[in-house]
């Protein structure tokens, strides 16, 4: 309906920006009608995003015109972003902007070079970066959800991990559940959306192959491909991270420590 | 006797004792200021159970923390036969001074797996005949396949007690092993602490707050209070004179 009142390209996006919002407004308000207070964070994220995306758009024409070894820094800059999101969320924690760097950069980034080095990822920016940015926020995503279930593993469970330690053990063996749950908790989505590919979702990035007029089953294999690629990363990040929080959870004495923001 | 009268073992603890198996030397633990334990000093001989009294927050707990190193003192130290415990590695160390909690916090799973928690952990592993011989010692014979979440408290702290006792430990602390008990279970696992105690000839040091318990399992008491040793003696006239 709005491609037959607006003809220009830009005018029909912020068009269509303008209904999505309303539809986002008409929840909140729906929740407000139920006592539940949305307002502020929606206001925020939506005008938050709109300038967001329009800005990298923006950006990525200038990127794309630019020489190939750029995307290198695009994508360390994406890393480095998403490390710094994914701190913010696990406030409190000892060490999270680095841990999380060191989870999404070792995560993501093996990923992302040993691909384009097989040829897997087409290295031109024009694919490296747009597919490039789905594994890092796949793996930022799966870092937060790997180190908040860390967190209150251990601070629901201090007496049986003291319990272990009491009993001699290392504290890799004493938190040994704990750290399978939350490699676990990082990896549902991830392990979910490989469950669900092409039947209850049909990923971008596979209608915009389509709809660019490539051959459907090849679209579909490579969605495919970049679905393997995030659920290979999602599990390197929740792993490195959360192993490297546990190192962190416990002194060299081999003593739980609480103080470091987990109780 | 009271404290102004009585000599507390801070006086005692100052040069080591030969015949101890366990002694402290000014052992402080302070956190955010507050002296949690303040310079306590004790010896305590091979085969000894002392009985550790006072009202909450004395730093009882505190204090048997510190001596299975699941915390770190700020300040003193501790002699295992006579050697600092931080030259002791922590998982050898918690093996050799075994500490059986409030609460049993079994692992999920059976029994005999809970019983072979410890020494797994040292890459041994608990035959089948040690481990009922373990579950004969705490009353629980052929429970070695039942589930723990099946268990009632009084049996879980029975298991709890027969895990501790499968490392083998020289020294046990129990830190009122019977206050999550209901009454009735409560006197029967003491009978069994003391009847282990007594058959194995374990030193001991167990926190009560209860005197007449400390009465019935120790022979001597230590009494605690803002985190110093106030009185140190026989616990017959410690108990009595309180």
């Amino acid at each position: 309906m709005l491609a037959r009142i607006v003809n220009d390209t830009l005018q029909l996006g912020v068009a269509q920006a303008v209904v999505t919002a309303i539809l986002a407004l008409a929840v909140v308000y729906l929740a407000r009608r139920h006592q539940i207070h949305l307002e502020r964070e929606t206001y925020v994220a939506l005008v938050r995003g709109f300038i967001q995306v329009v800005v990298v758009g923006s950006l990525l024409i200038l990127i794309f015109r630019g020489p190939s070894w750029t995307s290198v820094f695009v994508l360390l800059f994406m890393m480095l972003a998403a490390a710094a999101t994914a701190a913010r969320r696990a406030r409190g924690m000892p060490g999270a902007f680095v841990i999380s760097a060191y989870g999404i950069v070792g995560g993501a980034g093996i990923v992302i070079v040993l691909m384009t080095w097989l040829g897997v990822i087409d290295p031109r920016m024009e694919s490296l970066i747009p597919v490039g940015s789905m594994v890092i926020a796949s793996a930022m995503n799966s870092n937060s959800l790997a180190l908040e279930r860390f967190r209150s593993e251990l601070a629901s469970n201090v007496g049986y991990i003291e319990a272990g330690l009491a009993l001699g053990a290392a504290p890799q063996r004493a938190v040994a559940p704990y750290v399978q749950a939350a490699v676990s908790a990082g990896m549902i989505p991830r392990i979910d959306t490989l469950r669900a590919l092409g039947i209850v979702w049909i990923p971008g990035l596979m209608a915009g192959m389509i709809l660019a007029g490539s051959d459907p089953v090849y679209a579909a294999v490579y969605q495919f491909v970049v679905v393997g690629m995030i659920y290979a990363s999602s599990g390197l990040t929740s792993l490195i991270s959360t192993l490297l929080m546990r190192g962190r959870a416990f002194s060299p004495a081999e003593q739980l420590v609480l103080d470091a923001g987990l109780s | 006797m009271t404290s102004a009268s009585r000599p507390v073992s801070a006086e005692r603890g100052g040069a080591a004792d030969a015949g101890a198996i366990l002694q402290t030397e000014r052992l402080t633990r302070e956190v955010e200021g507050r002296r949690l334990v303040d310079g306590v000093s004790i010896s305590v001989r091979r085969d000894e159970v002392v009985a550790v009294i006072g009202p909450s927050g004395s730093g009882k707990t505190s204090l048997l923390r510190l001596l299975n190193r699941l915390d770190e003192p700020t300040g003193g130290s501790i002699l295992i036969e006579g050697r600092d415990y931080r030259e002791i590695p922590p998982a050898e160390l918690r093996r050799r001074v075994g500490m059986l909690l409030q609460q049993p916090f079994l692992f999920p799973g059976t029994v005999a797996e809970n019983l072979s928690f410890g020494p797994e952990s040292r890459g041994d592993a608990l035959d089948v005949e040690r481990a009922a011989e373990l579950l004969e010692r705490v009353g629980l014979p052929d429970y070695a396949g039942r589930d723990v979440a099946r268990l009632s408290g009084g049996e879980a702290q029975r298991v709890s007690l027969a895990r501790t006792l499968a490392n083998e430990p020289e020294i046990l602390l129990l830190d009122e092993p019977t206050s999550a008990l209901d009454e009735a279970a409560q006197l029967g696992v003491e009978e069994l602490i003391c009847s282990v105690m007594a058959v194995q000839g374990l030193t001991c040091i167990v926190v009560t707050h209860d005197h007449a318990q400390a009465a019935r399992m120790a022979r001597r008491a230590l009494v605690m209070e803002a985190g110093r040793v106030v009185d140190d003696g026989p616990v017959t006239e410690i108990v009595h004179a309180r």
